[in-house]
């Protein structure tokens, strides 16, 4: 790596410090949330973890071993690939396991794919997130944040307009978060279940009478991507509990 | 169906110790219409006994208010090693029984 290309770096990885420092969910939420995301007894998110670990036993042991093999993996994802010169989440490099060993891929949202991600999440739990950005990723996170960044929907919202400039001020009773993924999966109270950043991506959009993003599209994979390297250095708390 | 159980592996006699459980289930209210305006049926858990060494310790009627995946939190005293059988039985006529284990010093 070229000292220019390392210092473009040092800038790039600096400039989320230069906004707000990030600041996870879980710190917005009601004591009595925090209290059950922190307790694994009462953490219902574990319930896929567990589901996870029997899926794994059952196919990714044999070429990955224990599931502590993959502490670290989802701190770095999603993750600029140069072969397929895009970002791919976490989910994309399951089902690039499971379309080498000749298996139908899951659906973002299928109970397997939560399964399975909440438990290789869980293996890097307490790790900060540590998303590259730099070299060849910046488009995807230039185009990522151009995502971010601009109005849509009907109601002419972008996501920057509430979650960066109005952040940690209140919308009705409820406090505007940063909308950091650190935590996905996730179990929201609300969805009575545990559930993947595209389908919070999804209500997003709708909540602004978007048009949601197709599942699997280069725009999800980008836009994805930006936030997680918006949230780094933020805590891996997947599975996280919100409201 | 799946189950996160929380008993202290050991116990000193006498002591109070926490139990713990976590019950993966839907707990369907039938309250609520499906998209094509239809009924979802009710589906909860009704009842759950957890017994220690055979004798009662608590038994709950469950009623559609509560969530999906109920957490129950209750206390018990130890006073034998043995087993602590939690059994539970939901709408759809199925049950469950799991077991947990407890060394008593």
């Amino acid at each position: 790596m070229t000292r220019l290309r390392r210092r473009l770096r040092a800038v790039l990885l600096a400039l989320p410090l230069l906004g707000a420092a990030p600041h996870s969910g879980h710190d917005d939420a009601s004591p009595a949330v925090q209290a059950m995301q922190d307790d694994d007894a009462e953490n219902p998110g574990l319930l896929w973890v567990q589901q996870g670990a029997a899926l794994w036993d059952q196919g990714c042991a044999s070429c990955h071993g224990a599931p502590g093999s993959m502490r670290g993996v989802s701190a770095r994802h999603p993750q600029f690939d140069p072969a397929l010169g895009r970002p791919i989440t976490l989910a994309g490099r399951v089902n690039q396991c499971r379309a080498r060993t000749g298996e139908a891929a899951w659906t973002p949202d299928s109970e397997e794919m939560l399964s399975v991600t909440a438990l290789v999440g869980r293996q890097s739990r307490g790790l900060p997130v540590a998303i590259d950005g730099s070299g060849a990723a910046q488009a995807a996170l230039e185009q990522g944040r151009a995502l971010f960044t601009e109005r849509q929907g009907q109601l002419n919202l972008s996501c920057a307009q509430c979650h960066d400039d109005l952040a940690g001020q209140r919308l009705g009773g409820a406090r505007i978060p940063q909308g950091q993924p650190n935590g996905y999966p996730l179990y929201r109270l609300e969805w009575q279940g545990l559930g993947s950043l595209d389908r919070r991506l999804r209500n997003c959009l709708t909540g602004v009478r978007a048009e949601p993003l197709p599942p699997g599209s280069p725009e999800m994979a980008a836009l994805q991507f930006y936030l997680g390297w918006r949230s780094n250095g933020l805590r891996v708390e997947t599975p996280a509990v919100r409201p | 169906m799946r189950v996160l159980l929380n008993v202290p592996k050991t116990a000193k006699k006498g002591e109070a110790v926490e139990i713990k459980i976590l019950i993966s289930h839907p707990m369907e209210s039938g309250q609520r219409r499906d998209e094509m305006g239809q009924v979802v049926p009710r589906m909860v858990i009704h009842d759950f006994v957890c017994t220690y060494n055979g004798a009662e310790v608590i038994r709950l009627a469950l009623f559609p208010a509560i969530a999906a995946n109920p957490f129950l939190a209750f206390s018990a005293r130890a006073e034998d090693s043995g087993a602590f059988t939690f059994t539970w039985a939901d709408d759809s006529g199925a049950s469950q029984t799991e077991t947990a284990l407890i060394v008593v010093e």
